[in-house]
């Protein structure tokens, strides 16, 4: 069957290695570390200070412009607010609470009396306090999303594609609630008021499809679509053009064409902070991989060090060689494990050696594949070259912009050249020639 | 315990370099077979000898350049077949050796080594060897006479004229478009049998290590000009001559589908082997030689890049799609 958007590749998926553990909560830890940056856009600035007692659900720190507010994910004492780890890389300021395992809930945190009642701009005021950010990886202010899409957007997504390989947190959560997901979409449904409403789904999850079917009986109006498998089919741009033919400009928004993307988790989240009044400071995380012993879905609370995540799985292998924040494809390689979840981190993933297909010695045989696998139909090849080269008017005219980073390229290059690394370092350099 | 910290994506596929170039020798086995059925053992000593020569050039060159080993990429073992196939039987063991020495340390290592030349390695070291040694390169030794397995000078060869010979003047060959087909005819090592070069064909693009852009616009580009511009009153037999006789197949198959040396790009490649088919067509009919592949596809390896970056391909996010 012909590919519904460009290029892509099929690698194998790993699904199966949790597939039959139950999804579970993980315990609270002993202390939560909260980064101030859990969102594209600006840091949070902390709303308290150490020696401060807070409840659970509690908002600790918020700020303006590009930004959502970040809630204490235990109820305790702001034990210290300093640097630490990022799982997306580097450091950032993180608000440290030492849980009294109290779970004392915040006063604030209370149902919405009249969910069908909402405005649309009510609903937008709610996501926004509730500090959802988009759950697949990417943690865009999901309120400014919703936002951009009020009578702009003809088609809602809801995007259950989770097309990285391992991961099933979407998938186990789709399972375990489906009520959840429908009736947040529902609500975002309501405030954008489009056309269609779209759920674009893999055809390897075919148990949460099911279940959505049947689920969807009670939400006219909504269609399921079933994808074939291949990766970046989740990637916004590409599920766009998967789903409606459409494609997203070359430097603009899916609003630009209609269309409004919202993840399987984030419509979850949105349901509990309408329904439930509760803020985001949980979410399944897939602790997953040939370098852990047991993998596992589990609901993490925000602020959980991957450590304990990973002791719940019981631990690393011997042969472990990468720990990864997201999906082997686009993740993130941790160093110290000390750092902690957060709402955008869907995975852990940690592979053995028996997966390293690094080479010492990589090499471009101009083979072409990574433009057939391109899904932007950029020319990876010559764009790695002048990345490397530094030609900045020679990365402009190939636009490297555009470069999603998906690692389609690298994947398929049969020489294992760094690709995706250099596309950074060549985008760097044209901010810094920009300046 | 030591975490690997490296950028994403954290997999790779199964594909290697070494891979891709056991399935392109994979693919030459076939037209090997063919000269040596047809032009006798002596084919296989002299395809032996080019290939020891470019893997003693790339062993070679390496020691010389201080880098790792490159042989176990398979490149060179690709490039020694490649250009033994382009050689008659009765080439002299030396001119083999020089030409598997020049292909792969003047034409690659020393053009920027694997993936970087500019010039195909085996069709450049043929070019040189043609300036060098013509006669060792432009004599056929007859269909079935025996050729001796040791030395052989150009003089001692019974030679026979090949299909092409008969088309230069122009006139249709003797031999039927069914000993064309299996080659039965004579020629250069590797390029008789079309049958067994199309095989070749199959398996590269059955394990998608060559798409059909570039030998489809060859061919089809030599179909269309033999046919409109027959020499002769009989178009069809001389467009199906055309395409049978000489090297066209084995440079529109392997040569040019080269990857160092040619396009990337879909609308590039295509334009590509239409270029290489013209070229090919208007060196026969104009040329001294009776063949012109050879010069025809070196000449647009030079325009790879160019073709490349005038005709990059529509990218996501620019067309009729992305209006609203």
């Amino acid at each position: 069957m012909k590919s519904p958007f460009f290029g892509g590749v099929h690698p194998e998926g790993h699904k199966e290695l949790v597939a039959s553990v139950p999804l579970t909560a993980l315990a609270a830890p002993a202390l939560a570390a909260v980064p101030l940056r859990q969102h594209i856009g600006a840091p949070c600035k902390p709303l308290v200070a150490v020696g401060d007692t807070v409840c659970m659900g509690q908002k600790i720190g918020d700020g303006d412009g590009l930004c959502v507010p970040v809630h204490a994910p235990v109820s305790g004492v702001v034990a210290g607010i300093e640097d630490r780890p990022h799982p997306a890389g580097g450091v950032c300021p993180a608000i440290l609470i030492k849980n009294d395992f109290l779970d004392t809930p915040a006063p604030t945190m209370k149902p919405c009396s009249s969910p069908e009642q909402l405005s649309p701009t009510e609903l937008v005021n709610i996501i926004h306090e509730a500090g959802i950010a988009g759950m697949g990886g990417a943690a865009f202010p999901t309120d400014v999303k919703a936002k951009a899409g009020i009578g702009r957007a003809d088609t809602l997504i809801l995007n259950a594609c989770e097309c990285e390989p391992y991961i099933t947190a979407d998938d186990a959560l789709i399972r375990a609630r489906p009520g959840d997901v429908l009736r947040g979409l529902a609500l975002l449904a309501r405030a954008l008021s489009p056309e269609r409403v779209v759920i674009g789904m893999e055809d390897n999850k075919p148990e949460a499809a099911a279940l959505l079917r049947e689920a969807l009986k009670d939400y006219p109006g909504m269609e399921l679509k079933v994808l074939p498998t291949r990766y970046p089919q989740g990637a916004e741009k590409q599920l766009i053009q998967a789903v409606t033919g459409r494609q997203v400009p070359s430097g603009g928004l899916p609003r630009d064409v209609g269309c409004a993307v919202f993840n399987a988790a984030t419509a979850a989240a949105v349901y509990r902070g309408v329904y439930e009044g509760t803020p985001l400071i949980e979410r399944v995380v897939t602790v997953t991989g040939q370098g852990v012993r047991s993998p596992r879905n589990l609901i993490v609370r925000v602020g959980t060090p991957f450590q304990e995540v990973i002791a719940a799985a019981e631990g690393l292998t011997d042969d472990v060689w990468k720990v990864l924040s997201g999906g082997p494809m686009m993740g993130v390689a941790q160093g110290d494990l000390s750092v902690p979840v957060t709402k955008a981190v869907n995975a852990i993933v940690c592979l053995s050696s028996a997966q390293n297909g690094e080479s010492t010695h990589p090499v471009c045989i101009r083979c072409g594949k990574c433009l057939e696998v391109c899904p932007i139909r950029l020319e990876p090849l010559y764009l790695y070259r002048f990345s490397n080269a530094g030609d900045l008017d020679a990365l402009k005219r190939l636009h490297l912009t555009d470069c999603i980073e998906c690692g389609c390229c690298a994947y398929a290059c049969p020489g294992k050249l760094p690709l995706v690394e250099g596309f950074r370092a060549g985008k760097r350099a044209l901010k810094e020639g920009a300046k | 315990m030591n975490l690997t910290v490296s950028s994403s994506p954290h997999i790779r596929g199964k594909d290697t370099t070494t891979r891709l170039m056991l399935d392109v020798v994979i693919a030459l086995l076939p037209a090997l077979a063919a000269g040596l059925l047809f032009q006798g053992l002596r084919a296989a000593l002299a395809a032996a000898v080019c290939v020891l020569s470019a893997l003693a050039g790339e062993w070679l060159l390496g020691l010389v350049l201080r880098r790792h080993n490159t042989l176990p990429d398979g490149s060179a073992l690709v490039t020694g077949l490649l250009l033994a196939l382009t050689l008659p039987a009765s080439v002299p063991y030396y001119v083999a050796a020089i030409g598997g020495l020049f292909a792969v340390v003047v034409v690659k290592g020393l053009c920027g080594g694997l993936g970087q030349n500019t010039f195909n390695p085996a069709l450049g070291a043929r070019a040189f060897l043609m300036l060098l040694f013509p006669a060792c390169l432009t004599r056929f030794p007859a269909l079935g006479t025996p050729l001796p397995l040791g030395g052989l000078s150009p003089a001692d060869v019974v030679t026979g004229a090949t299909p092409l010979h008969h088309m230069q003047m122009p006139a249709l060959p003797e031999a039927t478009l069914a000993d064309m087909f299996l080659g039965r005819i004579g020629g250069c090592i590797g390029e008789t049998s079309a049958l067994a070069l199309l095989i070749g064909c199959g398996w590269l693009v059955f394990r998608r290590v060559i798409s059909l852009r570039i030998p489809a616009a060859y061919l089809g580009t030599v179909a269309v000009l033999t046919l409109v511009f027959p020499k002769g009153d009989s178009p069809i037999l001389w467009m199906a001559y055309s395409l049978l006789g000489g090297g066209v197949l084995l440079g529109a198959i392997f040569m040019a589908t080269d990857y160092a040396t040619s396009p990337v790009g879909p609308a590039a490649q295509v334009v590509y082997g239409i270029g290489c088919g013209v070229l090919t067509v208007v060196f026969r009919y104009t040329g001294l030689f009776p063949e012109g592949v050879t010069y025809a596809i070196l000449l647009m390896n030079a325009a790879a890049w160019l073709l490349d970056r005038y005709l990059a391909p529509k990218r996501y996010g620019v067309g009729k799609e992305a209006a609203r």
